[in-house]
């Protein structure tokens, strides 16, 4: 069949031998972009902390934080400086990279699962579900026996609900399709949203409806060291997880049947990373509110800038999101102080039109095709 | 590698769509499926490349059931290539042909230097080489079809099910893809929608119908106007090419005359008209 194989290149500009196809070099490439990215990740928590009503400088925060660690003190730093770095600002800026983190990283397998590019982390209904419970909590007072946690423990268990029953009602014949997947999500965020809005309308506690509003926008504000514990567990549990299966995810992206021919178990997969997605989604949800964007473009942005492969997109997505929340945070505490904006209002302001942007930048990615 | 179906039976609800198929496909064999549309064709292929579950019968990978396989192991021996490709994520060549190695690597296994190799061995064979790091997005059918094929064969099965390979192709890629096929020398059960082309490569034919296999055998047996007219409602002349010595097919129109009395390659006898009455 050697007639074929020389009719087959039709590309009269190729000459023999073709150099090795970049697609097999980039790998070696791959560990110095992430180590960029990571360099690039401890610069921004760094400056974030510095960040504030009280500037406090790199270095200092540094040797707080060396101190607060391992005992040895080294510098000079005042009691108020060292509580402003050690109890309110590490935390919180710690809390906003594992959160964009997560979401960036559930927002990645979330695409892949229901192999549609509008999905987010939310797409399960999650952040509809966490929402009313949240409303309840804050305005109609149920929960208060869980004490300070009973905003989280609430969100957790309404994210929960919501995930549980969207997954029962798309069940059709044992199998999970995505489209019905997306489809009962919306159904139910949709119900969900219009029980969180009555509850909102019925109520006139103005205070309590402005912290709901700003609590449905996503906030990190009142971190504490306590707080982190579990969004790490759940987001290096679950990122772990995701990227052992990277290999079943690009198959799954590449085609339903496609991936059934690959040997992958489909039907099993995708409910297996419906779960993870949800408990890291759950989590994030319950501590931070539902913050917007982050897990619906910064997967995009990523793959514009390394492709599809999901050994490449999920590292680069966990650094990407946790950098640009982090960020997103810190302007959110700094333009209108003393005031704070929730975080979905400055990620839809800041990150809708960078996306537009780098979209078109490359006219051919996204459905256009890439060359 | 060989392939045995026997009563094969899917419904869905009340509506059967598959009803007591048998196939056998012998090792080295290019063996093709035919049908109209809707007769169950890839309905057929699915069972086999695990994508449906039959309600009754038995699929046989050289001797084993499919279902009793464990996922992974059913893709180390079968490849399959479908006419379904990505949509809104984009890989490169390379990424779509490494992805062949899927079935044969655990969680923890990098991809090392042979799965490269067979890669671009892969690509080499079907003249896509020099194609490796552009998006499959931007390809021709044609391009596509062949990637697929070295994805396939970037799998090392030694079974291959292809799905109307030839579809929305350009004459000459039609033959190309074929001969692409037919030069691999590893068993294959495609599905054509070509009769001549099915006549041309295949060692043998089944022919469906509303989910049944009517007709099976070799070109001959099958491609018979009797036979075509009662499945496809066409009538047809049937001539052996004097070039290639290979079936062909003439279609008449409906205002053409009724087939002369002296049409060539008039049903041999041993025609193998199963069902259907």
């Amino acid at each position: 069949m050697g007639t074929a194989v020389e009719q087959a290149s039709q590309d009269p500009g190729e000459t023999p031998p073709a150099p090795a196809p970049r697609a097999k070099r980039r790998d070696a490439r791959f560990p110095l972009a992430v180590l960029a990215l990571t360099a690039a990740l401890l610069v921004t928590l760094t400056l974030a902390v510095t960040i504030g009503p009280v500037a406090i400088s790199p270095l200092t925060v540094w040797q707080i934080a060396l101190a607060r660690m391992t005992g040895l003190a080294a510098g000079e730093w005042s009691a108020a400086h060292e509580n402003i770095v050690w109890l309110i600002r590490l935390p919180r800026v710690f809390l906003a990279a594992i959160i964009g983190a997560g979401l960036a990283v559930v927002g990645v397998a979330m695409q892949a699962a229901v192999r549609n590019p509008l999905a987010d982390p939310y797409i399960l209904g999650i952040s509809s579900g966490a929402s009313l419970a949240a409303v309840l909590v804050i305005l109609m007072g149920v929960f208060k026996f869980f004490g300070i946690y009973s905003l989280s423990v609430a969100a957790f268990f309404g994210s929960v609900m919501a995930f549980v029953i969207v997954i029962t009602l798309a069940q059709n014949r044992g199998t999970l399709s995505p489209i019905r997947l997306i489809l009962v999500g919306v159904a139910l965020s949709y119900v969900l949203s219009a029980a969180t809005s009555f509850v909102i309308f019925r109520a006139d506690d103005a205070e309590g409806i402005r912290s709901v509003l700003f609590w449905l926008q996503g906030s990190v504000a009142g971190a504490k060291w306590s707080y982190l514990t579990l969004p790490l567990i759940a987001l290096v549990i679950g990122t772990a997880y995701l990227i052992l299966q990277a290999r079943p995810l690009n198959a799954l992206v590449a085609g339903e049947e496609t991936a059934i021919s690959l040997g992958v178990d489909t039907n099993r997969f995708r409910r297996v990373l419906m779960v993870v997605a949800a408990m890291i989604t759950g989590v994030m949800v319950a501590l931070a509110g539902a913050v917007g964007f982050v897990g619906l473009m910064m997967p995009h942005t990523v793959r514009l800038f390394v492709g599809s492969d999901h050994r490449r997109v999920l590292p680069v997505s966990l650094l990407a999101g946790a950098i640009f929340l982090v960020w997103v945070d810190v302007l959110a505490r700094t333009i209108v102080q003393p005031e704070e904006m929730p975080l979905g209002v400055i990620t839809g302001f800041l990150g809708g039109p960078f996306f537009i942007w780098l979209m078109r930048r490359n006219r051919n990615a996204l459905g256009g095709g890439r060359s | 590698m060989t392939l045995h179906v026997e009563k094969v039976t899917w419904r869905v609800e009340d509506q059967t769509i598959l009803s007591d198929v048998a196939v056998d496909v012998a090792a080295g064999e290019l063996v093709g499926v035919l049908g109209p549309n809707g007769s169950g064709k890839s309905s057929l292929l699915r069972c086999i490349y695990r994508a449906l579950k039959p309600d009754a019968g038995y699929i046989a990978l050289n001797g084993d059931n499919v279902w009793n396989l464990d996922a992974k192991e059913a893709a180390r021996r079968t490849a399959t290539v479908l006419q379904e490709t990505p949509g809104e994520f984009e890989f490169v060549v390379w990424e779509m042909v490494l992805m062949g190695r899927t079935p044969h690597k655990s969680m923890f296994a990098r991809e090392n230097a042979e799965d490269h190799d067979l890669v671009e061995n892969a690509l080499t064979q079907v003249g896509m080489l020099s194609f490796a790091d552009r998006s499959f997005a931007t390809l021709s059918g044609g391009e596509k079809q062949r990637v697929l094929i070295a994805r396939a064969l970037a799998q090392q099965a030694r079974f291959l099910i292809l799905d109307e390979p030839t579809n929305h192709l350009d004459v000459r890629y039609q033959l190309e893809v074929l001969d692409l096929v037919r030069g691999l020398g590893v068993t294959t059960f495609t599905a054509l929608h070509d009769l001549n082309l099915a006549a041309t490569y295949c060692d043998r034919l089944y022919l469906m119908e509303g989910g049944e296999i009517v007709a099976a055998g070799t070109p001959a047996e099958v491609v018979q106007p009797a036979i075509l007219r009662k499945v496809f409602g066409v009538e047809a002349e049937v001539q052996v090419h004097p070039r290639t010595g290979k079936l062909h097919i003439v279609f008449l129109p409906a205002h053409a005359a009724v087939p002369s009395a002296t049409a060539p390659a008039e049903a041999p006898a041993s025609a193998v008209l199963v069902g259907g009455s």
